[in-house]
């Protein structure tokens, strides 16, 4: 089937820091890819509704706050609480290392940290797709 | 392929009682099938035709995305159940885009009597993509009653939201251009009301007058279109303006224009269909017998003209 993919492009929490998901949604884009961008400071509630009525390939987080180990896990857990099994959900921001495994196994299939080149990003999407 | 279809009925089933995923499922289907979007289309038709159609357009920036959110809380409010579509424009270099309107309308996102799904225009030209229209049909059968369809930024002659909408919203700003720009033709002629948005900055006197003296040349008009001073952010004018667009609704049927409307748009619809499909059976001929090549060489050479050929093909088509 040859239809783009379609990305969520989500700042969960309350950091106000922008820039990187900008310039990930712009490589997707680029990439072409239909890139959904909500904006800042989404519960995963929104995000997951968001991703529902979208009807995304992907949901792309981006977090700079250190409240991963919550709000990852979070969208995660809606997803499957709502039946959705069809999502790659992919993670990104300043994550510890320590914390990776931790997040994958919470549902998080790959976790990007600063100095992730964006071809590395949509390499991955494009063969990772659960559709 | 009959698990598909199955799939299909289900998802149908579960969309008609209200099921999100399962709408979201079916507009991607019609978004990007059209074998499968025909088959939906068939059996959802029945369910559509109820909506308050409302389309959003005016240049980029003007506000649209933060007006619709606007119009939105307001008709929730009032115990209505509203779906959004909202267009951004497609690359035409990569194929991708960015959707971000949604952006403007965060906190309603999870209000259960909302709907919003972005769509990239796909290469499609006039201000829609090729499919918002089926996308539409799914929200009318899922028994959204009014239904906000944001057109991309516009310029001047993106004017496709006519084609599917009871009620067309120009939303413009003020600082764009001389009294000029509001008597050309084109986008300036769809307006069923003017709101001018940003109204608190300077010149949205000036912008106000300008499309007023614009209404003003226009002859027969049997209903001239209101012109309402709005400022999105902060909430100012949006009940002004929802009372308009009840009006021009209560307006169309009192009327006949809304039977009138969706009649033309029917039939441009059915136009359409057929259009496509001659043109499916007209490429499948020349491309399997590459028919077209010797003649084209004629036409270089000017042995024959390019309308002589049609003809010829054509007679060839019927025999």
């Amino acid at each position: 089937m040859n239809r783009p993919i379609r990305v969520l492009i989500a700042k969960p929490g309350l950091d106000g820091h922008d820039r990187g998901a900008k310039v990930i949604a712009r490589a997707l884009r680029d990439a072409g890819m239909e890139v959904i961008y909500t904006g800042l400071r989404q519960t995963p509630e929104q995000i997951v509704a968001a991703a529902v009525q979208e009807d995304v390939d992907v949901i792309g987080m981006s977090l700079l706050s250190g409240a991963h180990n919550y709000l990852f896990p979070r969208v995660a857990e809606l997803l499957k609480e709502q039946g959705v099994d069809d999502v790659l959900v992919i993670g990104g921001g300043v994550i510890p290392d320590e914390d990776i495994q931790g997040l994958k196994d919470a549902g998080i299939s790959e976790i990007f940290t600063p100095g992730a080149p964006t071809t590395q990003m949509i390499e991955y999407i494009k063969s990772n797709l659960k559709r | 392929m009959d698990g598909d279809l199955m799939a299909h009925s289900q998802l149908m089933e579960k969309m008609l009682t209200g099921d999100k995923r399962a709408c979201a499922k079916l507009i991607t289907a019609v978004e990007n099938e059209s074998d499968k979007a025909e088959k939906i289309i068939r059996e959802i038709h029945q369910y559509t035709g109820n909506a308050h159609i409302i389309g959003i357009t005016g240049p980029p920036g003007a506000g649209k995305s933060t007006l619709t959110d606007k119009i939105i809380k307001t008709l929730i409010s009032e115990g209505n159940k509203v779906g959004i579509i909202a267009v951004d424009p497609t690359s035409p270099y990569s194929g991708g885009s960015i959707l971000g309107d949604r952006i403007r309308m965060q906190d309603i996102a999870l209000n259960p009597n909302v709907f919003i799904r972005s769509m990239g225009t796909r290469g499609y030209l006039g201000g829609l993509s090729k499919h918002t229209k089926n996308a539409l049909k799914v929200l009318d059968a899922a028994g959204y009653n009014y239904i906000i369809i944001e057109t991309v930024g516009v310029g001047q002659s993106e004017v496709d939201i006519v084609k599917i909408a009871d009620t067309i919203l120009m939303v413009m700003v003020p600082g764009l251009g001389d009294d000029i720009q509001s008597i050309k033709a084109g986008i300036m002629e769809i307006g069923d009301i003017f709101a001018i948005n940003k109204s608190d900055l300077f010149g949205a006197d000036r912008t106000a007058v300008e499309v007023n003296m614009m209404l003003d040349l226009t002859m027969d008009m049997d209903r001239r279109p209101p012109v309402v001073k709005v400022v999105a952010v902060k909430n100012e004018g949006i009940d002004s303006l929802i009372k308009e667009i009840k009006e021009h609704m209560v307006y169309l049927k009192e009327s006949g224009k809304l039977e009138e409307r969706r009649k033309n748009n029917l039939k441009l619809e059915v136009v359409e269909l057929i259009e496509e499909q001659l043109r499916k059976i007209v490429i499948s001929h020349t491309d399997s017998e590459n028919k077209l090549d010797g003649e084209v060489i004629e036409i270089m050479n000017k042995k024959k003209n390019p309308y002589e050929v049609r003809d010829e093909f054509l007679k060839s088509l019927s025999s």
